[in-house]
């Protein structure tokens, strides 16, 4: 059942991120992206990161999605297929070619390094938040708070940045 | 009986090398944007297996971080597009040369 | 807690701070900051010597400074009645010419500039003075030489005074290497250069007769620049362009002096090696001389006092060469009054004057000025060593000294000083005569003459009354008065070799004073007659008046050999070797930056392709083992 589960949510991931690369809209490229996030989100679940799971659906496929899609139609940018030339055949190539390297190291990196059964950690499958949330305010409280810190600095500094010059009144 | 722990890192290197591709190819700014927070959520992929596989929580919680300042990340990029576009009229990174002086 | 010496030396170095950085705020007020710091220090250095005459001395290290292998100098202080004459004597001085500068500086633009030069210079004098061992000492030494050079071409905006800020500064370069050289020979045979280890170890034998004999000499050769003696002399008469307050303070009463004080701290040496100090007294004498000669025609007033102060400082090195240490630096310390006195007195007349050089245009002047005209004349009597002004009492302890030696023709060394006694005192009478008596040969000038402000003539009265006692005060009876009880200690009285042979003091007295009132007859019989400062056809006149040549000399053996050598190596080395290499580096990296640069294409895609080589790059060497 879980395998089954696990080869669903596989495929739904890496077919929506093909999609996701090669959609001309980018508002569909998105919502591709959307379903990736969401089969990710479902991989979390089948993984015991209940929480994470949660935060990945809230943060990404709700609030960071819709930045996207709000730049998207901002800047006017759902029809601009002119953008996009087609893709060099020399270069798409060599860029799957590349890829399938890396994949093949990674792999090879993540499984040499996985020998012996999984470690039960039952705390962390029954009480996902709690666990998660005493390491936060204990072991992480630093980091907890500098990553607020940098929350503040890049709010500040998209203001800065999108700001406009109000015009000199001279 | 669970999923071994070299699935989830296999489709994890998978994920991301399709974004890898993605950044490559694409010339939208917005779309190698998303193909990195694809990239990005490869990589959680993986350090949520890493953390079933090791029983210890460290795992989850990196990953509460890398979404935090993924969060930031993406406001700050989409603010830097913005800027960009309204100066150039476009947001083709093939056009944008901005790092050569 | 500071003690007194660090608070007497820190001082200056505060006001010139104060007046240096925050005088283009402070203005008029960083004259009263530095005076007052120089006046603070003038009054504790009283209280040192008096401590010191109470037998309180100082020996201090106030930290370690360098210290690698067996090698360590500190920072430190000495206090003993060397240094604390030496104190009293530059803080006094300083401190008048201080007020001097106020009236004589009023108009200036650098006004603020000048306090902190000055300031400045003190604290590097005060440091070269206190230092209790030769590498502080050379700090001080380099301290005075780059004030020298600054104010020197304090009116930097005229090509002269700043030529002769670079000759000044290059020629003390030549004495200066003597002088480093010195020390690191004397650290290599004696492993210290702290005074009072040098005194016990050379004392106590370590130091073999040749090794002192070079140590000496090139001590000697440090102070000869210093001190402008023969042949490095030629840069103090330069010197006068720098502002007049400079000239008496600087090249006349104290920074001058630091080469007759170095020999004295190094007496040492000298005794440990008769040849040095015979080299020394011969020097001296001879530059004493020289200069007397030249000034008995020049016709400019302050170069006429400074061939003076170059002679009178040959006068001091005979003194210290023949062993006379004490007698020396008596002289050096009635000098610092009489010359500072004439320089600032000079100064007060070129005020009046609109800055005239030339004693022909002067004449009369008595009648216009008489604060300056009275104090100059004390001056005078003073250096030409006519009884009982201070001058009378150290000259004839060092032609007493110089006779009573046993340095090689101590008898030569002795009449050859008798005979500059009477060019002394015919030279600076004629400058008399000429300034404040007969007619005035300039109408114009003569009409706008007036008498200096008091904060210049106070400082002449005050240094004339020094001229008048010092003198007498600190040296009667001759060669039994205080300063010889006082001094002797460190210095050790001077070794009579000839006995009571020849002629007695009271002869050898009479003989000195009947040479400076010589002098002052042959000066006054040809005012008379009015051939005093009339051009003359006769050739001796003519070398005279160009300087003995000396200058033209250097130009050509030294100034343009170095010149054309330096062209050729330009030419041929620079151009070639030097040049080549740098321009070949340039190539090279040019065309490395141009290889490098063709991956610098702008573009976002073709970074991100490079940087994911770069990571699989790492992988595989992270995988394969």
């Amino acid at each position: 059942m879980e395998t089954a589960v696990f080869y669903v949510l596989a495929t739904i991931a890496v077919a929506s991120a093909v999609l996701l690369v090669l959609f001309r809209n980018p508002v569909y490229s998105a919502l591709s992206l959307v379903a990736t996030l969401f089969a990710v989100a479902g991989l979390f679940v089948l993984l015991n990161a209940y929480f994470l799971a949660a935060v990945q659906i809230i943060v990404y496929a709700g609030a960071v999605m819709v930045l996207f899609l709000f730049v998207i139609m901002l800047l006017n940018l759902g029809h601009s297929e002119a953008l996009e030339s087609t893709v060099g055949r020399y270069r798409l190539t060599g860029v799957i070619f590349l890829c399938a390297l890396l994949v093949a190291q990674l792999t090879a990196v993540g499984t040499r390094q996985l020998r012996g059964p999984v470690a039960e950690n039952e705390a962390l499958r029954t009480e996902n938040v709690q666990t998660l949330g005493k390491l936060l305010y204990t072991d992480f409280l630093f980091p907890f708070e500098v990553a607020s810190i940098i929350l503040l600095v890049a709010l500040i500094g998209v203001v800065v940045l999108v700001k406009r010059e109000t015009p000199e009144t001279t | 009986m669970a999923v071994a722990t070299s699935h989830y890192l296999i489709l994890s290197a998978i994920l991301f090398s399709i974004g890898v591709a993605g950044v490559l190819t694409r010339r939208n700014a917005i779309v190698i944007f998303m193909c990195i927070e694809l990239m990005l959520n490869a990589v959680n992929l993986a350090f949520v297996a890493f953390a079933r596989h090791l029983g210890q929580a460290d795992g989850q919680v990196f990953v509460f971080f890398v979404m935090a300042v993924a969060a930031a990340e993406v406001a700050v990029g989409l603010a830097i597009i913005i800027a960009v576009f309204r100066n150039r009229e476009t947001v083709d990174v093939a056009e944008v040369n901005l790092l050569k002086w | 807690m500071l003690t007194t010496v660090e608070i007497i030396i820190l001082l200056p170095l505060f006001g010139a701070i104060v007046s240096g950085v925050f005088g283009h705020w402070l203005k008029k007020s960083s004259g009263y900051v530095a005076t007052a710091c120089v006046g603070a220090a003038w009054l504790l250095g009283l209280k040192t010597l008096v401590d010191v005459m109470g037998g309180v001395g100082v020996d201090e290290n106030v930290y370690t400074w360098v210290s690698a292998g067996s090698f360590t100098a500190s920072v430190g202080f000495l206090v003993d009645p060397l240094s604390a004459i030496m104190l009293v004597t530059v803080t006094t001085v300083s401190f008048f010419v201080h007020v001097y500068s106020f009236g004589y500086m009023h108009h200036d633009a650098g006004f603020a500039r000048f306090f902190a030069y000055l300031n400045l210079f003190v604290f590097s004098m005060l440091v070269l003075i206190l230092a209790n061992n030769y590498l502080l000492m050379f700090v001080g030494w380099e301290g005075v030489g780059v004030c020298s050079y600054l104010l020197i071409g304090f009116w930097y905006e005229r090509k002269s005074a700043s030529d002769a800020g670079k000759k000044a500064f290059i020629v003390n370069r030549i004495g200066d290497f003597g002088f480093l050289i010195g020390i690191f020979t004397m650290f290599g045979y004696l492993g210290t250069v702290q005074f009072s280890e040098v005194v016990a170890k050379a004392g106590g034998g370590a130091l073999p007769a040749s090794a002192a004999t070079g140590i000496a000499l090139l001590l000697f050769l440090g102070a000869c620049g210093k001190s402008a003696q023969f042949p490095l002399y030629v840069w103090l008469p330069d010197a006068m362009e720098g502002p007049t307050p400079v000239s008496a303070l600087i090249h006349a009463a104290t920074m001058v002096t630091a080469g007759v004080y170095v020999v004295a701290r190094s007496n040492v040496l000298y005794t440990l090696s008769p040849t040095a100090g015979a080299v020394v007294a011969w020097v001296g004498v001879f530059t004493a001389l020289l200069a007397a000669s030249i000034a008995l025609v020049n016709t400019d007033i302050k170069r006429v006092l400074a061939y003076s102060t170059v002679s009178q400082l040959g006068y001091m090195f005979i003194g210290v060469g023949v062993g006379a240490y004490t007698a020396g630096i008596f002289h050096l310390f009635t000098h610092a009054f009489f010359k500072g006195l004439m320089f600032l007195a000079a100064g007060s007349v070129m005020h009046a004057m609109s800055n005239e050089l030339d004693m022909r245009k002067y004449g009369g002047l008595l009648s216009k000025m008489k604060v300056t005209g009275y104090t100059f004349i004390i001056g005078t009597i003073a250096i030409a060593g006519i009884p009982p002004l201070s001058g009378f009492w150290s000259k004839d302890l060092i032609l007493a000294g110089a006779y009573h030696s046993h340095v090689p023709g101590h008898a030569a060394l002795w009449a050859l000083g008798v005979v500059g006694a009477v060019m002394t005192s015919f030279y600076m009478f004629r400058l008399i005569l000429m300034t404040f008596f007969g007619q005035p040969r300039d109408a114009h000038l003569y009409d706008h003459a007036h008498e200096s402000p008091p904060s210049m003539t106070v400082p002449l009265l005050v240094l004339a009354v020094g001229a008048i006692f010092v003198g007498g005060v600190t040296g009667y009876p001759l060669e039994h008065g205080w300063i010889n009880h006082f001094l002797d200690p460190v210095l050790g009285s001077p070794d009579h070799g000839s006995g009571g042979a020849g002629l007695s003091p009271s002869v050898l007295i009479g003989i000195s004073v009947a040479a400076g009132l010589g002098g002052f007859v042959l000066a006054l019989v040809m005012h008379r007659s009015g051939r005093l400062g009339a051009d003359s056809r006769q050739p001796i006149h003519k070398v005279l008046w160009n300087k003995w040549y000396v200058d033209e000399a250097y130009d050509v053996s030294i100034v343009r050999p170095i010149h054309r050598l330096s062209m050729a190596l330009w030419t041929i080395f620079d151009t070639i070797v030097v040049d080549g290499i740098a321009n070949g580096l340039g190539y090279t990296v040019k065309g490395i930056s141009w290889v490098s640069g063709r991956f610098q294409t702008g573009r976002t895609p073709t970074y991100a392709m490079w940087m994911l080589f770069g990571t699989i790059a790492m992988i595989y060497a992270v995988t394969l083992p």
